[in-house]
């Protein structure tokens, strides 16, 4: 059960193995250019495990102590996880061990993998969605830990590996356009993303994007639900016949959800 | 800082990024998620996983003139996965073509 489960993960998480080491081992760096303890990167990669925040929290390490400044700040730049809570509020396990887990370890590249792929047929949800969390996990905290030690030993280092992360979202943003028959949710992210960026720059649209995606959301709802309440009946996915990534179920979450509630 | 509160520093961010995973789940229990909530989660990926893709681009800079190999790299991942249908073929071609383009060529 746990080993199938373990095999459907892996092959999966192949990409987030090669962006995690590189981004990983560059966080572990900076940390070590900072002058900071080698076993800060690792003791973040394990107990924050968020990339981002994780460079920005070891900066605030250097600075004056402040953990409030610190818990706000990290609250903003993690304001994103909220959306995949609630995107995933019917998919976690409702209860076990597991859940904890689940809900911790969700970072970006988690939650891509496990709301675009379901387990494989026999394949046990809950310890799928586990086995992708825990790897991620694990490749961060190697890749982070790496670079604190053997940072200054690594003269040669490969630009553009981290490129794997983004094409990562470009292709389940499309997997996820091709399973939408409703594609309100895309043009409302992008819109609204590409319009914050403009706005309010690299360092802070995130905030904007989110509030303007939602009101964006809820503004079209009743036309969105209309055309959503239409496809929610019909079981057939637009993606049959497609061949599924390593032999695990891409499907689309949209119109998912329906009818496995009382 | 101190070794503890380096550790207190660190807790703080922690609970910060517990919060933002967790809060969903406590808001909103079992059986009483209000319906604009679950509508959300239907269409929320859709907008999700385009603000992702505009978040790891957000520093190119197109003025600059820059942005050459990210477009290139995007347009290789989307063209092969839309023929192939393999996200692993998709994303290490296309990391391959960016990373020549900007160690080789930009």
């Amino acid at each position: 059960m746990r080993a199938a489960a373990l095999r459907a993960a892996f092959p999966l998480t192949l990409p987030i193995l090669a962006g995690f080491m590189f981004l990983g081992i560059t966080c572990g760096i900076y940390a070590e250019s900072l002058g900071l303890p080698w076993w800060v990167p690792t003791l973040m990669a394990t107990a924050i495990f968020a990339g981002s925040a994780e460079f920005v929290v070891a900066s605030m390490l250097t600075g004056a102590f402040d953990p409030v400044q610190t818990f706000i700040t990290v609250f903003v730049i993690n304001a994103r996880h909220l959306f995949y809570g609630v995107t995933m509020l019917d998919r976690l396990p409702r209860r076990g061990r597991l859940r904890p887990y689940l809900i911790f370890g969700m970072c970006d590249e988690t939650f891509s993998i496990t709301c675009s792929h379901r387990a494989p047929e026999g394949v046990d949800e809950g310890w799928f969605m586990f086995f992708v969390a825990l790897l991620n996990q694990l490749y961060w905290i190697c890749g982070c830990t790496l670079g604190s030690i053997f940072g200054n030993l690594v003269a040669a280092e490969v630009a553009g590996v981290d490129f794997a992360m983004t094409a990562l979202f470009v292709v389940i943003f499309l997997d996820q356009w091709l399973a939408d028959r409703v594609h309100a949710g895309a043009a409302a992210g992008a819109v609204a993303s590409i319009g914050a960026l403009a706005l309010f720059g690299p360092d802070s649209f995130i905030i904007p994007a989110m509030v303007a995606i939602l009101v964006l959301l809820i503004a079209a709802r009743p036309g969105v639900e209309r055309r959503l309440g239409s496809d929610a009946d019909g079981t057939a996915s637009p993606k049959d016949g497609a061949p599924a990534p390593e032999g695990a179920s891409v499907r689309g979450t949209a119109g998912s959800g329906e009818g496995d509630r009382p | 800082m101190t070794v503890p509160q380096m550790l207190i520093t660190i807790g703080a961010a922690a609970a910060a990024t517990i919060a933002t995973r967790a809060l969903p789940y406590l808001a909103f229990r079992e059986g009483r998620t209000p319906d604009v909530v679950r509508y959300l989660g239907r269409v929320l990926p859709g907008a999700v996983f385009a603000l992702l893709v505009v978040y790891c681009l957000r520093n190119v800079d197109i003025a600059a003139g820059g942005g050459i190999p990210e477009a290139v790299g995007v347009l290789v991942a989307g063209g092969l996965y839309l023929w192939r249908r393999s996200m692993l073929v998709s994303i290490f071609a296309a990391t391959a073509v960016y990373m020549v383009l900007v160690n080789a060529v930009f």
